[in-house]
């Protein structure tokens, strides 16, 4: 099967010409996942009821019959939530996340539920309680993370979307090391409500899609205020469709050039350096920038992230939900053992490192200190802003690592971050694009970085590259 | 300021974890390194720097969550205890407090 029929719109047509049905759609996708989970562990629960649910969709709706993966951490009524966490663990939400009702509403299939890193927390999606996620491009390989099941799940061919979340990179870096199209919005863009909170001035839910146009497509349906989350802004959502053909001569494209030194892999450097060619080629200018405070923000976010996720998580406790541990017969004693028990080690680390941070007398050393270099980081990115419309980086600085070689490591772990975590202390929006193999065939990817509000001029200037660098290789591992 | 394992069991305390004494010498070492690195920042001249609050653009800032205080509906007693790892007569049950 094509990639172009088996994208949103591809889908759409057959459907509606009569030559497939949304049921067929849906059990397709269902029946690939079932095959390819032994493999790649990219899900957590199918859904049998999926197929049948297609057969009642609106058939008008944007998404209809369009069958989507939704990462472990995102609530949908009907199926688990579990963080890919014991202290969830089968955790069924009695409501819907509002991105999800307004894809249920477009007539989206939600079809299962995607592994992921324990709440959120890791590069390589090594820290799920349900094991590893294995990359369909060599599954000896981490697909990156934290949404790695999500990515993994739409570069197979599984589904032609996904939905993730992004906190420091969670979104892009799966998406450059499973070589498919990663969004995280601006801050405020989409709803947060009924995604499990991990850095709250840091999270959004993101996409996943194999064409820049499928992105457009979802960030169209699920953006938007909405009241159950006082962080969305009061800002119009425009058809992002209807910007990607435009042309983007004259388009300024900024390179920080500080960005591109030291510890990034070669190959990853000549695919990019290659892409912003491509760019000049296609009329689009490149001007300098500079972002001097850049090289703090993996210090910046391991305290921020670190300091919100020990006070979110500070409610999982054994009471209303999820596990409680045995022979507790104190309460005191019952949360401290439940918390033992329940959360994984990289968990325990950031929730004492964020309570370490915020703890009396260490508070104005660590966290305010990291609130002022977070201001100095959104002032550079303003200021670069002026001189041109988007910044283009590596989304990560080497393809996907092996299983098992960084986990000993936590620092060399976050270090993954250090292209992505920007975008979230600066709430812009970025936009992970494939750009071609590395030579033992793992994907790469570059990173496009605009002001906030800007997602138009990054599919506008991702849809250009698109159209003039197809990305059509298919890892080993695809739902045929 | 390196970290010790006083201070992982201190925080282990306030974290409400309880973490084994093989924990400890994983973690306080891990700690120490990643707490080295952040201190980085100290390098830093940030005085008259105003720190950013929380993550909201703008436009975000702009907006008015403010909403009429009217009652709705709720998710009710019974869905609200279904997933309770222990609930009787309409509460959530827990080990003794004292």
């Amino acid at each position: 099967m094509s990639a172009k029929k088996n994208d949103i719109e591809g889908l759409r047509g057959r459907i509606s010409s009569g030559e497939t049905t949304a049921r067929a759609v849906v059990e397709a996708s269902h029946d690939a996942a079932e095959n390819l989970n032994a493999s790649l562990n990219a899900f957590l629960e199918i859904d049998k009821g999926a197929p049948n649910r297609a057969e009642a969709v609106d058939k008008e709706g944007a998404l209809a019959g369009i069958p989507i993966a939704i990462k472990d951490n995102i609530c949908v009524e009907g199926m688990q939530t579990s963080c890919g966490s014991i202290i969830l663990g089968n955790y069924h939400p009695p409501y819907n996340a509002t991105v999800i009702e307004r894809l249920l509403t477009a007539g989206a299939v939600v079809m299962g539920k995607t592994n992921c890193d324990e709440f959120a927390m890791g590069s390589s999606n090594e820290n799920s309680a349900f094991g590893p996620v294995r990359n369909p491009w060599d599954t000896t390989r981490v697909p990156g993370g934290s949404s790695g099941g999500s990515a993994a799940a739409v570069a197979a061919g599984i589904v032609p979307v996904a939905l993730g979340s992004d906190t420091g990179g969670s979104v892009r870096l799966p998406a450059s090391f499973c070589g498919v199209f990663g969004l995280k919005p601006t801050y405020g863009r989409n709803s947060r409500y009924g995604l499990v909170a991990f850095g709250s001035s840091l999270d959004q839910v993101g996409i996943f899609a194999r064409t820049t146009r499928d992105v457009a497509e979802v960030l169209s349906v699920i953006a938007g205020r909405d009241s159950h989350d006082a962080t969305t802004a009061d800002v119009a959502v425009p058809n992002y469709k209807s910007e990607l053909s435009r042309d983007i001569k004259g388009a300024r494209l900024g390179l920080p050039r500080s960005l591109f030194g030291e510890g990034l892999d070669p190959e990853v450097r000549a695919s990019v350096e290659a892409a912003v060619n491509i760019y000049r080629d296609l009329g689009a200018e490149t001007v300098e920038v500079e972002l001097p405070n850049a090289q703090y923000s993996i210090a910046v976010y391991y305290i921020i992230a670190t300091a919100e996720a020990a006070s979110n998580l500070a409610r999982f406790d054994g009471v209303r939900y999820g596990f409680r541990a045995e022979e507790a017969p104190a309460l005191r004693q019952m949360y401290r053992k439940t918390r033992e028990e329940g959360f994984g080690p990289e968990v325990k680390r950031r929730i004492m490192l964020g309570t370490y941070v915020l703890s009396a007398g260490y508070y104005d050393a660590y966290y305010a200190k990291a609130q002022q270099v977070r201001a100095l980081i959104r002032k550079d990115f303003r200021k670069a802003f002026e001189s041109c419309d988007a910044i283009i980086t590596p989304t990560s600085p080497t393809p996907a690592f092996a299983l098992g070689e960084k986990v000993d490591n936590p620092l060399a772990m976050y270090l993954n971050d250090i292209y992505t975590v920007t975008a979230n202390l600066a709430g812009i929006p970025g936009l992970s694009v494939p750009c071609g193999l590395s030579s033992n065939r793992l994907p790469i990817g570059f990173q496009l970085l605009g002001p906030n509000w800007s997602e138009p001029t990054l599919f506008k200037l991702a849809q250009a590259y698109e159209t003039a660098r197809p990305f059509t290789e298919r890892p080993p591992i695809f739902a045929e | 300021m390196p970290i010790t394992e006083a201070d992982v069991e201190k925080v282990a305390q306030l974290a409400h974890l309880e973490i084994t004494p093989a924990e400890l010498k994983l973690f306080a070492p891990q700690m120490a390194d990643i707490v080295a690195y952040v201190e980085q920042l100290n390098a830093l001249d940030t005085g008259q720097v105003e720190p950013a609050l929380g993550g909201l653009t703008p436009e975000g800032e702009a907006t008015d969550s403010a909403r009429d205080d009217t009652i709705a509906a709720s998710l009710g007693q019974k869905k609200a205890l279904a997933e309770a790892p222990d609930a009787a007569a309409g509460h959530f049950r827990v080990p003794k407090v004292l």
